[in-house]
């Protein structure tokens, strides 16, 4: 255990490697590892902020739709409402046409029956005479006997 | 064993315990000495080190690291970690010191893991029997006490230097005299004075040669451990036990290479710490 030369040689190196490690290794590597460090918690804080923005969102996404689920069944009671509306009007309208198509109808069998009634009359009427002529044998004047006739027909 | 002399184990060992030395004047004595064994094998450490965390410096990206730069970053940062926990205040020339303390430290500690007689081994394969016989390597600096007192030296001289930065050089020279006991009245502050001093230069320079101490005896104990070990292979019958001793120590050693450059490399840190501190 000598002490000799080879000390103040070790010094000098130990001086250059400290100071090579200060100027060239250092600045680099510990540059290098806080950007990287600001860049991680950047990257952090948007997501945490991305996070709190979507959770906005979805709050808001709900509330939009409960708005328009409420809206659309809105529309659909009125909807309904206003077919039951119109369903009645409907039935309201059929029904007096009906009522009046069947009066019509009525009015129409009533009249019809009447003139059926009337053509009988005559058609028997002329029956009437034709088979009293052909029992009389001889023509009667129509003109002469219509009152008579008249009067026959009527009795039928 | 190839280069062991003809002595036997205590001969083998003393051997082995033999630097190469080039001594510049040889009239003036032993202290003109230069281990250049300790001195070449711990520069070209250092300029491994170097080297190899410049290549991950220069690219440095703080986007995706390749795995080079993570794990040199991981290192940094277990280094600067220690650093920020113990020294509170600017960390720019700290943590550099301290990386390099324990890079190099680590480094020039691992060497004890080669083979002892690697060295010897591969002069005399090359060279031939006889310069081996006269070729003398160690390839662990730090078992050599001028590495050890080299560095913790130069830790002192960056201690002082930081105190008196963070004092002022009136401020420093007032703390040597009043700390550690402190006194009221100029008498007896006049005659505390010498004790204060003489205190603050003992635990002053109990730094660096506890700093000093404890790497070299842990590093050359462990070197000796080993070629007391490699001794064991000489004989066929003691080969196997040989064996397995030299991998339990080595085992055991690879903790204590880290560890000492660990303490080396806090211990550093807490007197910087201590020094910045006000009494």
């Amino acid at each position: 255990m000598e002490i000799n030369m080879t000390f103040l040689g070790q010094m000098i190196s130990f001086a250059i490697l400290v100071w090579f490690t200060t100027k060239f290794i250092w600045p680099q590597i510990s540059g290098a590892i806080e950007e990287r460090q600001k860049k991680v918690a950047d990257g952090l804080a948007a997501a945490e902020r991305a996070r709190a923005e979507l959770k906005d969102a979805d709050a808001k996404v709900a509330v939009e739709i409960k708005q328009a689920r409420q809206q659309a069944s809105e529309i659909i009671d009125k909807a309904q409402q206003q077919g039951n509306q119109l369903l009645e009007k409907a039935r309201a309208e059929a029904t007096e046409e009906i009522n009046r198509l069947k009066a019509q109808a009525q009015d129409d069998i009533a009249s019809m029956a009447q003139r059926a009634r009337e053509q009988l009359r005559e058609q028997v009427g002329a029956l009437a005479i034709q088979g009293a002529s052909k029992i009389v044998q001889r023509e009667i004047d129509p003109a002469a006997h219509k009152a008579l006739l008249d009067q026959l027909a009527t009795e039928i | 064993m190839v280069s062991e002399p003809q002595g036997g184990l205590t001969e083998y060992i003393q051997h082995h315990l033999n630097h190469m030395v080039i001594n510049f004047r040889p009239d003036a004595g032993a202290f003109w000495n230069v281990r250049v064994d300790s001195i070449v094998v711990s520069f070209v450490l250092g300029a491994l080190f170097c080297l190899w965390f410049w290549l991950y410096a220069r690219k440095a990206t703080s986007g995706v690291p390749s795995k080079g730069q993570a794990f040199v970053e991981i290192i940094v940062e277990f280094v600067d970690t220690q650093v920020k926990d113990t020294f509170h205040g600017d960390r720019r020339t700290v943590t550099p010191l301290a990386l390099s303390i324990f890079m190099w430290v680590f480094f020039m500690n691992a060497m004890d893991l080669l083979p002892v007689d690697l060295g010897g081994w591969l002069v005399h394969t090359f060279a031939g029997a006889e310069t081996a016989h006269h070729t003398f390597f160690r390839m662990v600096p730090t078992a050599d006490i001028n590495t050890t007192i080299g560095l913790s030296v130069a830790v002192l001289f960056i201690v002082i230097g930081h105190g008196i930065k963070a004092k002022g050089g009136f401020g420093f020279g007032k703390e040597l005299i009043t700390a550690p006991f402190h006194a009221e009245g100029p008498v007896a502050k006049t005659i505390l004075v010498l004790p204060n001093f003489f205190l603050n230069v003992v635990e002053t320079l109990s730094k660096p040669v506890s700093l000093a101490m404890r790497l070299f005896g842990n590093m050359y104990g462990g070197e000796l451990v080993f070629m007391l070990i490699a001794g064991l292979m000489v004989s066929w019958i003691s080969f196997v036990p040989g064996v397995v001793f030299n991998t339990a120590w080595a085992i055991f050693h690879i903790l204590i290479i880290a560890l000492q450059a660990f303490i080396f490399m806090m211990l550093t840190i807490v007197y910087i710490a201590t020094a910045r501190e006000h009494h």
